[in-house]
């Protein structure tokens, strides 16, 4: 039984090791990289305009309305940080309906790897919104007295972010894992079904928490 | 009882009880929340966008303390440290 896709390892060289997740994250990358490449060469603004235009520019006004929502009120600005997570998590959980492949996202290496991105953005949104002493001011609210808490905070709600995505992932490939070996093919094809609802519904977390982090620190959020 | 057995023992019985223990606080306080935001979905009809995000943000926060309990037993039965040093030992 695997925990975690990091334990399937498909070359290894001294210290260098190419596991499951590795491989499958690279994998996406392209995938993502190279439909996107295909779609943008031939864009139009007149006429009829392609099915996968439409669904990219859906993708796009939908990432971008949400990001307005939230509070932030020039989203092109993070547009590309918050589209690419929430694009990134997104598309890992979709391919589960793919035999064979253990999403990425099951394993904590990426999760953390993911919300680490997320810890270094927000200071560097912040101080690009605010300027250092604006950004640094903002840990001293309401009062001086919970510097530590705010500091504290922000090093746990990283930890929540990256062991919830983990969670989530881990624990539909998990019981889709054991179910496979007690019980008929049917039910877990349910599950399965269920696990990809999740994996939206995470991506989908993943990417407003995020935002209402970086806008939390912009100072144009509502927290 | 050998050390093999006290281990086994210990592991199962702590993963079930993390598990259902740890999924019956995020299930009342979730099923609060989505009556709460029913509510106020039925008096505001027109804030419907914001109180959505707003629950699923919070019911992101509430399940991830279910998602921990989940992740510790899982640990316990398939990644226990202990585990791999008492079959070691014996």
């Amino acid at each position: 039984m695997n925990l975690s896709p990091d334990q399937k390892i498909f070359w290894q060289h001294g210290f260098v090791t190419l596991n499951a997740t590795i491989v499958t994250t690279w994998g996406l990358m392209l995938v993502m990289t190279a439909g996107a490449v295909l779609i943008t060469r031939k864009l139009k603004t007149d006429g009829p305009i392609s099915r996968w235009q439409s669904v990219l520019e859906i993708l796009v006004t939908g990432i971008r309305e949400q990001i307005r929502e939230v509070g932030l009120r020039d989203p092109d600005k993070y547009l590309d940080f918050l589209g690419t997570l929430f694009l990134f998590v997104a598309t890992a959980s979709l391919f589960t309906i793919v035999p064979g492949y253990d999403p990425p996202t099951g394993s904590l290496s990426t999760t953390v790897a993911l919300a680490l991105c997320v810890f270094a953005a927000v200071p560097i949104f912040g101080v690009r919104a605010r300027g250092w002493r604006g950004y640094l001011a903002s840990y001293l609210k309401p009062t001086f007295i919970m510097l530590p808490f705010n500091i504290i905070s922000e090093f746990a709600r990283t930890l929540a972010l990256a062991v919830r995505l983990f969670g989530n992932m881990m624990s539909g490939a998990m019981i889709v894992g054991i179910l496979l070996t007690i019980t008929p093919f049917l039910f877990p094809i349910v599950m399965t079904a269920l696990g990809l609802l999740v994996g939206m519904v995470q991506a989908y977390i993943f990417a407003v928490l995020a935002t209402v982090y970086i806008a939390g620190a912009t100072g144009d959020g509502e927290g | 009882m050998d050390p093999m057995t006290l281990v086994a023992l210990a592991s199962i019985v702590t993963a079930g009880l993390t598990t259902g223990f740890g999924c019956l606080g995020p299930a009342l306080s979730e099923g609060r929340a989505v009556a709460a935001a029913l509510g106020s979905l039925a008096q505001q009809p027109d804030a419907a966008a914001t109180i959505t995000r707003t629950l699923f943000v919070g019911l992101a926060m509430i399940e991830s303390t279910a998602i921990y309990c989940f992740v510790v037993s899982m640990i316990l039965i398939f990644a226990n440290p202990f585990w791999n040093h008492v079959v070691a030992k014996g």
